[in-house]
């Protein structure tokens, strides 16, 4: 086995659906020793989720599920009544660090909140996921991932003018919000190391998307006076080439800011006469005049394909890509190559194909070491192993609801 | 919440930086690269951005500017994401100025760059070089495609990386062309995984005294966001098209308009509870009656007429009004903002998404704030962004100790330049 970039750290995991569990799962990956817990009886949302297998839905074969808790230990356990707090408690103490993504104020209505676990275990290191955080006037709002992004300005970028704006697909800001959660997470570790103390940390989808994604282009708005708007298959920047083009068999990435890149898409198209009036002498004149000029570059790539556009393009130096569907992404050779997807075997859901590792470490490399777990599969390891209970303290938790 | 103030009540025990003592490199440029050295020294490291005249950093010569004419300290992009952080300049050509930046990376922990593959190799300061000036390195390399494979040289903005990705080809409204995100995703999403990356690295040093590259390529990284459609592929053999504002689940899930300039609501509704909650808000009109929208399965099957009955209801408010209603019904429901919509809510507000910060070129600039909410050790903005080679004299002279002269004569010949 490799070695271990976070061997020994050891996390809890306590939460639904994705951003929790790309978070922890991110730790895992590296070696981390990951406690994820459900609440019983039906578990995580995300084994509700999909995609099923020949689309039958079972809580053991969601995709969503199988993929976001690779390299997790799972046990069952509810924190919401007496016992189970107890227990969780007593979890808490061994843990390092604490990942949860309920609603905000849940964790105080059970007792759990950073306040009184920090009495338990000084060091510990507690993430909270929300979608506006945990204070401020939007704190108790509903949302779901759409709404966060709409929220935060990311959708009024996306889309047509006239027509509504529209989501990145995906739930990504559960996406984003791990992403942001697992860095954070780790930076205050490593402060832990230094100073011995835990400490808390609140991580709202919504800021994230607004400052770490829409924060540069705040001075645009406030000294540019251009707000952000839906251009449709382009961008509302004044650069052309920045498109999405149709070609033979599908879409055409088409950006290219710099002057030189132009010149050498122009001689890749034949130095065309068109090419020569002074509208399109440089990227702004150009994108006063992009719907001409998306029909000019279109009426080339017509003929040809992505394939030939893509290598024809970039042996010359212009930064054009191909529009990859699923199937492309998935059968791509560099990936192949790179082996960037891998095969887990699972009892259930038998072989599943899904993304690998998304870097590559030299020391301490991304290492596939257990599949996702099936619901409460660690129960017995954990419960009895780790904290020291008894089967008959298993089987009274059991006949209760609690685990 | 016991929370009146969170973070006063438990803001105690230590203080100071949770990054304080460590020191950064910085190659980055553009956006990938930057923001994890931004956020690095948000959290409290010294970051050392290397840049050059000869080849500026495309965000100092992108628009808008400080005084409205282009000048490379006034670029306010370039602001926001190189806050916090020190400005050498190297003219990376010359053989003197590589040997410099071994000198400058053997007080360092950690290395970050985002050009293609092969421009730190060329030059003679890829990781191999590197690490031998500091053998317990930490290098990360953000790069369109990665160091190996096929497509490793290809050249690509941000979108280009979304396409690739297969990001782009589920964007755009329901069966109809694609239309992708024109906006970089990319970047700060692999920025984020970066600083991950070295902050493991980090851990695994201290406790085996060892270094490490990490080959991050973009496309990867994003690919790695989308296990509901890669799934759905390799599962059922289906491809999935233009996602709108669709969901797998959930119907209504959707963005409506409403009475106001390109004025829209979100609304997603999850459970059956909360469809009669929301047709209770409607007034209870005859179609939600209707067996076709009876349950979820049913209307996600007719979604567009479902959609277009909601947004009759939507047009008759303004978002902020059709907010307060859903909510009320502990419905999700938010207004579809802006930029400049975020930068007058109070809630942002009271989030910290502003902070002014002095510049030499603009006093009271606004930019982003530190979007993570650490107890008891915050980051913060301790200074602008650099000006071009700001910082030649403290690294040179005061922290490796090269006599003034020395730079002055560097400088001359256009090695610090």
């Amino acid at each position: 086995m490799a070695k271990k970039a976070l061997e020994e750290i050891k996390v809890l995991e306590f939460g639904q659906f994705i951003s929790s569990s790309y978070c922890c799962k991110l730790m895992g990956d590296l070696g981390a020793d990951v406690i994820k817990i459900e609440v019983p009886p039906d578990g995580d949302s995300a084994r509700r989720y999909g995609p099923f297998p020949q689309d039958i839905p079972h809580p053991e074969k969601s995709g969503l599920f199988l993929y976001l808790n690779i390299n997790k230990r799972g046990i069952t356990l509810n924190p919401q009544v007496p016992e189970g707090a107890r227990i969780f408690r007593q979890l808490v103490k061994q843990a390092d660090i604490l990942v949860e993504n309920w609603p905000a104020g849940s964790m105080v209505t059970w007792g759990l909140d950073y306040a009184h676990l920090t009495e338990i275990n000084p060091r510990l290191i507690m993430a909270s996921i929300t979608p506006f955080g945990q204070s401020g006037p939007y704190a108790d709002l509903k949302a779901h991932s759409l709404n966060v992004c709409h929220s935060a300005g990311v959708a009024k970028g996306i889309g047509s003018l006239g027509r509504e704006p529209l989501t990145p697909p995906g739930s990504q800001s559960h996406f984003f919000g791990a992403l942001n959660a697992a860095a954070a997470t780790m930076v205050a570790f490593w402060e832990r190391e230094k100073s011995g103390e835990g400490q808390y940390l609140d991580i709202s989808e919504a800021d994230c998307w607004a400052m770490l994604f829409n924060g540069v282009w705040y001075s645009r708005y406030l000294y540019g006076h251009e707000e952000v708007s839906r251009m449709g298959h382009r961008t509302n920047l004044p650069v052309y080439p920045w498109a999405v083009l149709r070609c033979k068999d599908g879409f055409i990435s088409a950006t290219a800011p710099e002057e030189a890149q132009w010149q050498r898409l122009v001689e890749l198209m034949g130095n065309p006469e068109w090419a020569k009036d002074p509208r399109f002498e440089n990227r702004v004149k150009r994108s006063q005049h992009a719907d001409e000029l998306d029909e000019r570059i279109e009426s080339w790539f017509a003929s040809r394909g992505k394939a030939e556009i893509f290598a024809a393009c970039q042996e010359r130096n212009v930064p054009f890509s191909p529009i990859q569907d699923i199937r492309e992404v998935v059968e791509c050779p560099h990936l192949e190559e790179r082996r960037y997807f891998v095969q887990i075997e699972h009892p259930e859901a038998g072989e599943i194909t899904c993304p690998g590792p998304p870097y590559k470490l030299s020391e301490t490399p991304w290492e596939l070491r257990r599949r996702a777990p099936l619901l409460g599969e660690h129960n017995e390891e954990v419960y009895r192993g780790l904290l020291g209970y008894s089967p008959k303290d298993l089987a009274g938790w059991r006949e209760e609801g609690i685990i | 919440m016991n929370m009146g103030n969170p973070e006063k009540e438990m803001r105690k025990g230590k203080k100071g930086m949770p990054l304080e003592g460590l020191r950064v490199l910085d190659f980055g440029w553009v956006w990938a690269g930057p923001v994890v050295g931004q956020l690095l020294a948000d959290m409290g490291a010294e970051v050392i951005k290397v840049e050059s005249r000869k080849r500026l950093d495309f965000i100092r010569i992108f628009p808008p500017f400080a005084e409205g004419k282009p000048d490379p300290d006034g670029a306010l992009f370039f602001h926001s994401l190189n806050r916090n952080k020190l400005s050498i300049t190297l003219d990376l050509t010359q053989p003197k100025a590589a040997e410099l930046v071994k000198r400058v990376v053997e007080i360092c922990d950690v290395v970050i760059e985002n050009f293609s593959p092969k421009a730190l190799r060329n030059l003679g300061l890829d990781y191999p070089a590197l690490s031998q000036v500091k053998p317990d390195l930490i290098m990360v390399s953000l790069s369109a495609a990665g160091q190996t494979g096929p497509w490793r040289d290809i050249m690509t903005y941000g979108p280009s990386l979304g396409a690739l990705a297969g990001l782009d080809s589920l964007i755009g409204y329901p069966k109809e062309r694609v239309l992708g995100w024109p906006m970089a995703y990319t970047d700060p999403a692999s920025g984020l995984l970066a600083i991950f990356g070295i902050m493991a690295a980090l851990y695994h040093r201290r406790r085996t005294g060892k270094g490490q590259y990490i080959d991050l390529a973009q496309w990867e990284a994003t690919t790695a966001l989308l296990p509901e459609f890669i799934l759905d592929y390799t599962m059922n053999g289906r491809v999935a098209g233009t996602q709108g504002n669709r969901h797998r689940h959930m119907a209504p899930h959707g963005c409506f308009r409403c009475q106001g300039e390109d004025a829209w609501i979100s609304i997603a509704i999850e459970t059956e509870e909360e469809w009669k909650d929301f047709c209770k808000v409607l007034g209870n009109p005859p179609w939600c009656e209707e067996e076709r929208f009876a349950s979820r399965e049913s209307r996600l099957h007719h979604q567009e007429e479902l959609n277009r009955r909601i947004e009759e209801w939507t047009s008759s408010c303004t978002p902020q009004e059709a907010m307060k209603l859903l909510q009320g019904a502990s419905i999700a429901a938010f207004p579809s903002n802006g930029i400049g919509d975020i930068l007058k809510d109070s809630h942002f507000e009271e989030r910290g998404a502003k902070v002014a910060v002095d510049h030499p070129k603009m006093k009271g600039e606004v930019l982003y704030g530190l979007p993570w909410k650490f107890s008891r050790t915050p980051g913060s903005i301790r200074r602008p962004a650099p000006l071009l080679g700001e910082h030649n004299r403290y690294v040179f002279c005061q922290l490796l100790g090269m006599s003034e002269e020395e730079v002055k004569s560097l400088e001359e010949e256009k090695v610090l330049y």
